[in-house]
């Protein structure tokens, strides 16, 4: 019993020695993100490259797909082992671990960099908790885009944007013929989600999107609406490949910058594995708004700040927040993620052409915030049911699945 | 004396006991616990009764996912006991390179269910794989698309399966046809018994046990499958290999969906013991008739 009692001494007198030691290492952060393709790895190198000139190490926990990361993370949660920082989106997703305490407020580095003057109201609401300001963001997203491959529709024939679904179907028909793939379609459920909503908004306007998945509206109006949305996807379905299920968007991608495929719809997030690829937006491929929408949807993302109970990591989590809202810092992400600066106070003359349309949207307020900002996670889940049964069963049945659509708020 | 040595082999056993009880049986009771609960993110206290069964078995999600882990488990675990049998079959027949094709029968169950599943997804992939090779070779109208094919997706990952666990099957089949008596077979050549035969009605029942034994360790992977699915199809199309493994994991995690998951989970656990009751009452009731014998 004594000697084990010596032992045990002696192993705490080894822990202290280890974290006096890491004491005086530089303010080191694990960062456990998501973004490893090939754009938003260049993307998160900016910060990373920044966060290690003012003296910080980073230490990088990435892993593919952010329902995967997403477990990881909240299981080093519940188990007491958090990593540093976290990349997530801004809204209600990180809503329940802010109110169990478990984020650390970076209220301070907020203040002191004047974020309230810079950042668009919309935003800092989403990353603010009880007037705290908890999340720092990086960009934000326009989800409503169709991305198109200029040589495809060279080789069909399209002269035009397509400007309304009319016009859009007679487009993939041309495609079609030409013997392309006219819709590169990736057949995960959160991509058929995006999908499913950026057609919604076209159908039902900004105020309408708003009713529907803010107040939970279930007029005849909003009922309308989703059906329309229903039938344009229905149709889609006839324009896809056989290898589209389970695709990833970024192998979705691939086939527009090899010209296989005509058409994507994805967010702009798209644009950073075109950029990797070498292609120019406007001159090899095109983007534009969903045909006879009013707006773009959006989300944004930001870093969640975990409490470790390390003061080092407090001082490598606040260095973080400081680098990440760097106005050069916030530019040069978007370019390399293909988002949109957070900062309004940007120089927004190095942006691209389709990023340029984005700004113009977000600065006229004909924006409407993603589900994952507005809807909790359980809700999301089920949303992504709704549509991957919908699109997968090849129902028109539109009335029955406006029905399920709605239940999905229950 | 003999109490104390008594004593002190319970004091070993003490941490077992501890891990036993804690570990197992106390997490099966919190997990219990969790299910009459509306639990999101964290576990909560707010007793909600039957709530989230109520819930688990209006989801069209969870009750398909019972049937495909119901239409997996029965062609899997077939499919290998077949197919095993009929290699070790093969084998037994004393033919030539037999360790290499023992070798190469069984490699596969060496390999990860989620390499497994990225092999076969892609040599399903109709844009890929077979069909692709195929098609390219003159055979423009082949069509072999069964992992994206909705009511097919689910019998790949049966042949995806079979293909990896058959090799199990065929290594315990082959012991114990290699215990069998070579007077049985002189037996039976002298009575002039086809050789078919004699595999189908003398040396099948004798592997009973070891063909129980190959099936039972196949049928407890049935029921936690979700490596297979979540590298082949990721439940899809829509929900047509969704696993309740896999509805677990998505709202332990991704749904963040504590309570729905737990009741899910405790389903599963009744389901388990549903089957393997009756089962363990037989061995015990068995052994017990062999015992006053």
């Amino acid at each position: 019993m004594k000697n084990m009692m010596k032992l045990f001494l002696a192993g705490v007198a080894f822990a202290g020695f280890l974290t006096t030691a890491q004491a005086e290492d530089k303010p080191t952060i694990e960062m456990l993100s998501s973004w490893t393709s090939g754009g938003e790895a260049a993307a998160i190198n900016v910060i990373k490259t920044e966060f290690e000139k003012r003296g910080g190490v980073w230490k990088d926990s990435s892993i593919a797909g952010f329902g995967a990361a997403d477990a990881a993370f909240q299981n080093r949660v519940v188990a007491g082992d958090p990593p540093g920082a976290k990349q997530g989106v801004i809204g209600l997703a990180a809503a329940d671990f802010v109110s169990q305490g478990l984020f650390n407020s970076i209220d301070d580095v907020a203040k002191a960099g004047k974020w309230a003057d810079v950042l668009p109201k919309s935003i800092l609401d989403l990353i603010s908790y009880d007037g705290q300001t908890y999340l720092v963001p990086t960009g934000a997203h326009g989800e409503s885009w169709v991305f198109y491959s200029k040589e495809a529709f060279a080789k069909a024939g399209i002269a035009e944007e397509p400007k309304t679904w009319d016009e859009f179907f007679a487009g993939l028909d041309k495609l079609k013929a030409a013997g392309l793939v006219p819709v590169a379609w990736g057949g995960q459920p959160w991509q058929q989600s995006k999908v499913f909503n950026m057609v919604l908004l076209s159908q039902v306007g900004i105020d309408g999107f708003l009713k529907i998945y803010v107040d939970k509206d279930k007029s005849e109006a909003s009922v309308e609406g989703v059906k329309k949305t229903l039938a344009i996807l229905h149709k889609l379905h006839g324009y896809i490949d056989d290898g589209a299920a389970g695709r990833n968007w970024n192998d979705a991608t691939a086939m527009l910058i090899t010209a296989k495929a005509g058409v994507q719809f994805m967010g702009d997030w798209a644009k950073g594995e075109f950029t990797v690829a070498g292609k120019e937006a406007g001159k090899d491929y095109g983007c534009m708004i969903v045909p006879e929408s009013p707006g773009m949807v959006y989300i944004a993302d930001s870093f969640y700040f975990p409490k470790t109970g390390n003061a080092e990591t407090d001082k490598a989590q606040k260095l973080l927040a400081e680098v990440v809202m760097d106005p050069a810092v916030q530019v040069e992400f978007s370019l390399k993620k293909g988002s949109v600066p957070a900062r309004s106070d940007v120089d927004k003359s190095k942006l691209d052409a389709c990023a340029q349309k984005g700004v113009e949207l977000m600065s006229a307020g004909a924006i409407v915030p993603d589900q994952a900002i507005v809807l909790t996670p359980q809700q999301v889940g089920a949303l992504d049911d709704f549509v991957d049964e919908y699109w997968n069963s090849g129902s028109d049945d539109t009335a029955a699945a406006a029905e399920n659509f709605f239940a999905i708020f229950e | 004396m003999k109490r104390k040595t008594n004593l002190s082999a319970t004091f070993a056993l003490l941490p077992t006991w501890l891990v036993a009880v804690v570990v197992f049986i106390g997490t099966m009771a919190w997990s219990i616990n969790l299910s009459f609960t509306n639990s999101t993110i964290f576990p909560s206290s707010t007793y909600v009764g039957f709530a989230q069964y109520a819930k688990l078995f209006s989801s069209a999600k969870w009750l398909a996912s019972l049937q495909n882990v119901l239409i997996f488990g029965v062609l899997y675990v077939g499919g290998c006991l077949l197919l095993g049998f009929l290699l070790a079959a093969a084998l037994d027949r004393k033919i030539r390179f037999e360790s290499a094709f023992r070798t190469i029968f069984l490699y596969p169950y060496a390999m990860s269910f989620v390499v497994t599943g990225l092999i076969w997804q892609w040599m399903l992939n109709p844009t890929l794989g077979i069909q692709a090779s195929v098609r390219s070779l003159g055979w423009e109208s082949f069509v072999l698309d069964w992992v994206v094919n909705r009511d097919l997706a689910i019998y790949a990952l049966v042949l995806a399966g079979v293909w990896q666990g058959a090799g199990l099957v065929m290594v315990i089949a082959l012991a114990g046809m290699r215990g069998i008596e070579a007077e049985q077979w002189k037996a039976a050549r002298i009575d002039g018994i086809p050789v078919w035969r004699i595999y189908v009605s003398i040396i099948l029942p004798q592997l009973g046990p070891a063909l129980a034994a190959a099936g039972m360790l196949l049928a407890m992977g049935v029921i936690k499958t979700y490596d297979i699915v979540v590298a082949m199809t990721n439940g899809g199309p829509g929900n047509a290999t969704e696993v309740p493994a896999k509805f677990i994991m998505d709202n332990l995690f991704g749904r963040q969906n504590l309570g729905l998951a737990t009741a899910g989970a405790t389903v599963l656990v009744l389901g388990v013991i549903m089957i393997v009751a009756p089962f363990r009452y037989a061995m015990h009731m068995h052994s017990k008739a062999r015992g006053a014998r």
